[in-house]
């Protein structure tokens, strides 16, 4: 009987060109042998005669897509049924739509198992990394699918792992991508794969994402069954979390609830960040998050526009700004407002405030004696500066001296340095860094005063100009 | 006491993250790095690339950025007032874990969640900074869903849906007051406000201008979220009404249902239970019923008797069983929307019955070859060589579906 010989890789273009020519041959099904092979021709065979002319044979779409799938099935008698099946259509065009048809029923369920195949192949493959030759990473596996499906796949993997070099060995064939290029090649026996540290990992991953209380074996063993599980890392886990997962369960239901950590109590009486400003006016007044309420006449919160895009934030209420219960309105807040006038920096429209809420102070004799803050009273206050932020959403933030650049960035250190440069807060606003005018007052020297005063001057005219640039 | 190992925060995260049901990773944009410039690609249906013993798909890296948290919801074993131990990731071992276990094709993607540490908009911040460095730095074109938190600035959410594929947003629990009762911190007015601004910005990023561009896409396989089950004393009716709403309103792809499952230390405000896992699954039935078989909320919980499903049959056999008035049916002329009411046919079946019967009238063993469940569909169709005679009626069918009644335990 005439008999054509598929090779192993590239067997659908190679069964399609021959289906074809056959069938333009005239070449009855029961005429003819197909037979799938590496080697050379069997030598009994007798080859069937070359095709001789190319006239066109039409298909339905549908079965070009069946026989893409099931010339990869590792039933020998695929490619004489898909070629039976061609013949039948060339009468019956509407074949391919009659769902119920036994012969083609039967290549569905084919097609079927190859999809599945092909599909868990793509699930299934765990690959090792092996040490790099050049810039790509290198990786590879060893799978045993049970069709020939590896060069139908490969494309999968292929547009998957496009940046490394990978090959993926089978008994039948092995797949190579190098460069981006898919080669194929003979198949191999298992190879021995170096180790890979990462795999540790993943199998700590499968075992904690496992809910012991819900076992179901059944519903993972249909989706994974166990004949893949002898190349599967994880796999080796499964029996042990099987026979433990009824004691956990029970284990987890019998304990007693335990008393809460000491921190949750403080945690949940944290109050909620308040979100409109007289919220936050209240809730500030009432601050007791560090010792300064103690003393203080007030607590001061910000003040301006909430759709300000700039916030300046300064250190701390000073003896004026106690009194008044208003950010920055003593002389060096007097002293800010004017060169702030001169740098063409619009005070009103910006929101102002401070690092530090309340006042701290030493009384001596009649008069109060200003106190810096400490880091953990920063701390503390960071909260309310913090809901201030959320209020008011700022494009830029303007530090004036160590305390607010302290509280906005993280640490105060080295303010002359860093004056004049744009930092970021935690969620990435900038912050632009500048000395606090109360400094200026306290210089001795006026010429180094009238220097320092133009720096600063010029410090808020950059502000301006980047409050206009982001507007 | 000594840092803790990558190992070691892996383990205490994964386990923080397994109550989330979502494990999909379908439905996105087809992206590829064939071209070698990038690494990863999506398919249209996902992949599981694992199962774990309790048959829940294992597609993607599923883990909590850090359960540290300041709520406490009674339900969840990261509340502030559990002793669970706590951990956090940095974001840049978030993105290494991802990359190192996408490479070696254990995981579509990362599904990453979070406990709520000082505030939402630090939390979410974080976790968009993990999707922007996945997709900008390393080119990453795999599967990324983000649970967001509902209170974060717009500005996050927004960033989120450039760079993740799926945003979720969880309900938690069915109804509002059981939520003000289990979750105080959590505010369920406030989550559908976040549901509409996902849908919204979906919208919105769908739109071209007017000079025919389009703008970036947003979150392209949708939101979703997801209920417990069995917590509160919510039934099945009020569910699946909250189901119906969420889908209809904020158009979600899907609401996952989420059996109320033992966790280790448990609050004593919910004591545990032995998990509804028959239930879940019937909710997930009545659920398809709803969105693929033209099923109204009500045809499916009216015919319970409490307003919860039948536990022992599937809802959609339950239906028939109460409208036995509609059936027999003959498959060879019935509409479309009455074949998908037969209990034992799927969508695939009915689209398998319509094509081949343009060509010759169905048999008894067509159908079998079709992918029909006969033994459910026997009595409520007709066919050229089929009819049930005075089975449809028969007052003993559901006895020959459910399980066997079971003696109850005396202790």
């Amino acid at each position: 009987m005439p008999t054509v010989t598929l090779p192993t890789i590239g067997t659908e273009a190679a069964f399609r060109d021959a289906a074809r020519a056959q069938a333009a041959a005239g070449v009855p099904p029961e005429a003819l042998s197909w037979h799938f092979c590496s080697a050379a021709p069997d030598l009994f065979a007798d080859p069937a005669p070359a095709p001789t002319s190319g006239a066109a044979l039409t298909v339905p779409k549908s079965f070009v897509e069946l026989m893409r799938a099931v010339v990869w099935h590792a039933d020998p008698e695929r490619f004489a049924r898909l070629y039976a099946l061609l013949w039948r259509l060339r009468d019956r065009p509407k074949l391919m739509e009659d769902r119920a048809d036994p012969a083609l029923a039967r290549l569905r369920q084919m097609e079927k198992a190859v999809r599945r195949d092909k599909h868990k192949m793509t699930a299934f493959v765990r690959f090792r990394e092996l040490e790099a030759t050049g810039p790509r990473r290198r990786f590879a596996a060893w799978f045993e699918p049970s069709h020939y499906t590896l060069e139908p796949t490969a494309p999968f993997f292929a547009k998957r792992f496009g940046d490394m070099d990978w090959v993926i060995q089978t008994p039948h064939l092995t797949a190579h991508f190098e460069n981006g290029e898919i080669r194929f090649a003979e198949g191999a026996s298992k190879p021995p794969l170096p180790e890979d540290a990462t795999e540790e990992l993943w199998r700590t991953y499968f075992s904690n994402i496992f809910n012991p209380a819900r076992l179901k074996v059944s519903a993972m063993t249909s989706e994974m069954p166990k004949k893949y599980w002898k190349n599967l890392p994880e796999a080796e886990l499964i029996p042990g979390l099987i026979a433990s997962a009824q004691s956990r369960a029970r284990a987890m239901e019998a304990a007693a609830p335990t008393l809460p950590p000491v921190f949750s109590d403080r945690i949940l009486a944290m109050p909620k960040a308040p979100d409109t400003r007289p919220e936050l006016h209240r809730q500030l007044a009432a601050c007791t998050r560090c010792p300064l309420y103690k003393d203080a006449t007030q607590a001061v919160p910000g003040e301006g526009p909430l759709d300000a895009a700039l916030m300046i934030v300064a250190e701390q209420p000073g003896d004026n700004e106690d009194l008044a219960g208003r950010p920055l309105v003593g002389p060096a807040g007097q002293l800010f407002d004017r060169i702030a006038e001169e740098a063409g920096l619009e005070r009103p429209a910006a929101f102002v405030t401070n690092a530090v809420k309340h006042f701290k102070f030493t009384p001596r004799g009649k008069r109060r004696i200003h106190q810096k803050p400490d880091a953990g009273e920063v701390e503390a206050c960071k909260w309310w500066l913090e809901a201030e932020r959320q209020l008011v959403k700022p494009k830029l933030i303007l530090a004036l001296g160590a305390t607010a650049a302290a509280s906005l960035t993280g640490t105060g250190k080295g303010i002359t340095r860093r004056r004049g440069s744009v930092e970021q807060t935690e969620d990435g606003t900038p912050v632009y860094l500048s000395v606090h005018p109360s400094y200026l007052l306290r210089l001795p020297d006026a010429a180094l005063r009238e220097a320092e005063t133009e720096r600063f001057r010029e410090d808020l005219r950059r502000v301006a100009e980047m409050v206009r640039g982001a507007a | 006491m000594a840092p803790r190992t990558l190992q070691q925060k892996l383990a205490i995260l994964s386990d923080a993250a397994k109550y989330d049901a979502s494990c999909a990773s379908s439905g996105t944009d087809r992206r590829s790095s064939r071209d070698g410039s990038g690494l990863g690609s999506t398919t249209g249906s996902g992949i599981c690339h694992a199962y774990a013993p309790d048959g829940r798909c294992i597609s993607l890296l599923k883990i909590l950025m850090t359960n540290f948290c300041i709520f406490d919801c009674a339900y969840c074993v990261n509340r502030v007032s559990s002793n669970v131990e706590r951990a956090r990731f940095t974001p840049e071992e978030v993105v290494q874990l991802t990359l190192e276990f996408y490479r070696r094709n254990y995981i579509e993607g990362l599904f990453l969640s979070s406990g709520i540490i000082r505030s939402p908009d630090q939390t979410m911040g974080d976790m968009v900074r993990i999707a922007r460095t996945l997709r900008v730095e390393h080119n990453f074109r795999g599967y990324i869903h983000l649970k967001t938190i509902p209170d974060a600035a717009p500005e996050l959410i927004a960033e989120a849906g450039l760079h993740a594929d799926r945003i979720s947003i969880n309900v938690e629990l069915p109804t509002d007051a059981a939520v003000k009762s289990y979750a105080p911190e959590k505010d369920p007015e406030g989550i559908r406000r976040a549901m509409a601004d996902v849908r919204l910005r979906k919208e919105a990023s769908k739109e071209r201008s007017h000079t025919g561009k389009r703008p970036p896409r947003f979150a392209p396989a949708g939101q979703s979220t997801q209920m417990i089950v069995g917590a509160d004393n919510s039934t099945d009716a009020t569910i699946l009404g909250q189901s119906t709403r969420l889908y209809s309103s904020y158009k979600l792809k899907r609401v996952y249902y989420s059996a109320f499952s033992p966790i280790p230390d448990a609050s004593a405000k919910l004591p545990l239970i032995r998990p509804p896992l028959a239930r879940e699954h019937r909710l997930y039935q009545a659920d398809w019923l709803l969105r693929f078989y033209g099923f109204d909320v009500n045809e499916i919980t009216g015919s319970a008797k409490d307003g919860n499903l039948d536990l022992d049959i599937d809802p959609k056999l339950a239906w028939a069983l109460a409208n036995r008035h509609h059936f027999p049916l003959d498959v060879n002329r019935a509409s479309r929307e009455m074949l998908l009411r037969v209990p034992g046919f799927g969508t695939k079946t009915v689209g398998r019955i319509l094509t081949t019967r343009r060509h010759r009238s169905l048999r008894y063993d067509d159908l079998t070859r079709m992918g029909a469940i006969l033994k459910k569909a026997r009595p409520f169709i007709t066919l050229t060589d089929w009819s049930p005679g005075a089975l449809t009626d028969s007052a003993r069918l559901r006895a020959a579906f459910a399980p066997p009644p079971e003696q109850l335990s005396l202790f």
